[in-house]
């Protein structure tokens, strides 16, 4: 019981560091950005060459894979999505849908289409006792170092003088740039940080979750999910969400296997028909 | 509606207008009928293709039912590829009870129970794609598919799961042509439903109801103050698209006589959506066009690099975004009025 809801929340954090960049590119920009999963991916495979291929160290892997997603970030946020960001939804939609077959096919043709996983290193290995349930180390790492980004994302939002400048752009991006906040500049920051951040859940989903190549298609649905439960004005909103989605799905899939697949359809669907208005459309304060 | 009376106001003219059949429609039905000869086995050397034209079909009549919903009444749907699914599901159960026999096993039957029960379901999830932003409809119409995807998997006893429908034996068209193995009848019937559905979306939307639908997509709220019922026109279009996308899912089941998760899966939605923006949304034809273009390409590149055609999907969707209005229909019209923009004045 502990295990499951333990190992829930560890997959619901690593849903919300996976997802965040999503939500703030959409709550930001107002722009869907179905392609998200594929920087993740991009961390995750990064992190799976370094180590199985040339023996680095998994903890080496981790910011490499940040590193690297926020680079492909900034330089695709230049070149390809800026022309977007005027464009209609469907536009968007297709747009990023188009990259994603892409990246699939790309990585497919590199990696090649079966399952990869890491060997994690020894000191996350194994479980240990707690509180009479059995708990894997690799879990407690996830959840810590989660928890401190998502201290530190709400940090920087709330009190640093970018977070205020990036809030300031949310609420109206017009008389941001008007009040002489470089809004351009911020967007591309918060683009790179948020594919940065994906990378990184990437690559600590290689430990949880295998990677193949449809990785970007099977997880948008699970992110886009969260933003939709969550909300995309605040970082609490998903925050919450994910751990909902997480524990919902762990526990839904080992006691009820059946239906398991149902449950966040069907919590999804249930919060858009109760909460249509409050979701996407930022709420006035 | 018929027009008893002719209508004397400009609207009613324009309508009109609008409404006539023009030259190259023919042809391109024409066109139609002559790849029945073409690939259909007759000319000795040219290898039969005929199921395949059938798929392409059932596809384009799926895209034309997204072209009623998104093309002209601008609601963004990822779900199409469930009311699809579904159509396709009762054809096959249907026929699958009847043995062969008639009237469970009739094809024209089947297509109108799957359109029954196809717009039915559409007629209940219509209500959930009325409120919300864009985004939450592509959300909600995804969820919706999703998890009618997942039923379908689910309820072994009744659809086979993973394995899907087979075997399943259809009855003769209208009790005189029997499905064969070149697919001839199964072609002539699809391209006759599709003319079917296709006079019947021309009549919709060159109505005074497809007008409004129109006046929708254009802006909600003044359709709304000029007296539009909104949400009556959406809940009416999202239904019959949906019927029309069971009857394209029931094409499909019945010419291929089977049923799979695959015909319910996400990328049902997803590849119907690209036909219909390749091709061109809110002409009717591009969904068609698209569908065609679609699977000559799949196969052409399929055959050159069988694993990695979606990279070459891919590709043509970001440049089409970045670059092309309106697909292949919209680059079309574009040229033509470029040629004939020396002529008229600006």
């Amino acid at each position: 019981m502990l295990t499951i809801l333990f190992d829930g929340v560890a997959y619901g954090m690593l849903l919300f560091v996976l997802a965040i960049g999503l939500c703030v590119t959409l709550g930001l920009m107002n722009f869907i950005n179905l392609a998200h999963g594929a920087f993740a991916m991009a961390g995750g495979y990064l992190t799976i060459v370094m180590m199985n291929r040339y023996g680095i160290s998994f903890y080496w892997g981790l910011p490499a894979a940040f590193v690297f997603s926020a680079l492909l970030g900034v330089v695709l946020e230049r070149t390809l999505y800026v022309h977007l960001y005027t464009k209609s939804h469907l536009d968007q939609v297709l747009f990023s849908i188009g990259l994603v077959f892409m990246a699939t096919a790309v990585v497919d043709y590199f990696m090649g289409a079966n399952q990869q996983t890491i060997n994690l290193p020894p000191s996350l290995e194994g479980r240990v006792n707690f509180l009479g349930a059995s708990i894997g180390v690799y879990r407690i790492f996830t959840i810590i170092l989660c928890g401190l980004l998502t201290v530190g994302l709400q940090f920087v939002l709330s009190k640093t003088r970018f977070g205020s400048r990036l809030r300031a752009a949310v609420d109206d991006g017009r008389v941001a740039r008007g009040m002489g906040i470089d809004v351009t500049r911020i967007f591309a920051v918060t683009f790179a940080v948020g594919s940065g951040l994906a990378g990184l859940g990437g690559a600590l989903s290689t430990g949880i979750i295998s990677m193949d190549p449809t990785f970007p298609l099977k997880y948008m649905i699970y992110f886009l999910i969260v933003i939709s439960v969550g909300g995309s004005t605040t970082i609490t909103g998903p925050f919450f969400a994910s751990l909902l989605l997480g524990v919902a799905d762990v526990a839904g899939k080992y006691y009820v296997p059946a239906v398991g697949g149902f449950i966040i359809y069907t919590i999804m669907v249930v919060v858009l028909i109760l909460r249509p208005q409050g979701l996407f459309t930022r709420a006035s304060r | 509606m018929s027009m008893t009376q002719p209508p004397k106001s400009d609207a009613g003219a324009q309508m009109l207008a609008g409404a006539r059949w023009r030259w190259h429609e023919g042809l391109f039905w024409l066109a139609a009928i002559g790849l029945f000869f073409l690939f259909g086995d007759f000319i000795p050397g040219v290898p039969t293709r005929l199921m395949l034209l059938s798929e392409i079909i059932s596809l384009g009549l799926l895209a034309l039912s997204i072209d009623l919903v998104l093309g002209y009444a601008g609601v963004v749907t990822l779900g199409q590829g469930a009311f699809f699914g579904l159509g396709s599901y009762v054809a096959a159960l249907m026929a699958k009870a009847g043995m062969g026999a008639f009237p469970l096993s009739d094809p024209v039957v089947g297509l109108l129970a799957a359109a029954a029960v196809s717009g039915f379901a559409g007629f209940v999830t219509s209500f959930l794609v009325l409120r919300g932003s864009d985004l939450t409809r592509l959300m909600v119409t995804l969820g919706v598919a999703l998890i009618l995807a997942e039923l379908a998997n689910q309820m072994r006893w009744l659809t086979g799961g993973a394995d899907g429908l087979h075997g399943v034996i259809m009855g003769p068209v209208l009790g005189q042509w029997d499905f064969d193995l070149w697919g001839r009848t199964a072609y002539l019937y699809s391209l006759a439903v599709l003319f079917v559905c296709f006079w019947i979306s021309r009549r919709i939307v060159n109505s005074p109801f497809g007008l409004s639908l129109k006046a929708i997509k254009g802006n909600a709220l003044r359709a709304r103050a000029i007296g539009v019922p909104v949400n009556a026109r959406l809940v009416a279009i999202y239904t019959i698209a949906a019927a029309i996308a069971g009857v394209a899912g029931a094409l499909l089941a019945q010419t291929t006589q089977s049923a799979s998760p695959d015909m319910i899966a996400f990328h049902r939605s997803a590849d119907a959506l690209l036909i219909l923006v390749f091709g061109g949304a809110g002409y009717l034809y591009g969904g068609l066009i698209g569908a065609g273009l679609f699977r000559v390409m799949q196969d052409v590149i399929g055959n050159i690099t069988l694993q990695y055609w979606q990279f070459w999907l891919g590709l043509v969707l970001v440049l089409l975004v970045l670059f092309v209005r309106g697909g292949v229909i919209g680059l079309i019209e574009g040229m033509r009025d470029r040629l004939t923009r020396k002529g008229d004045a600006p």
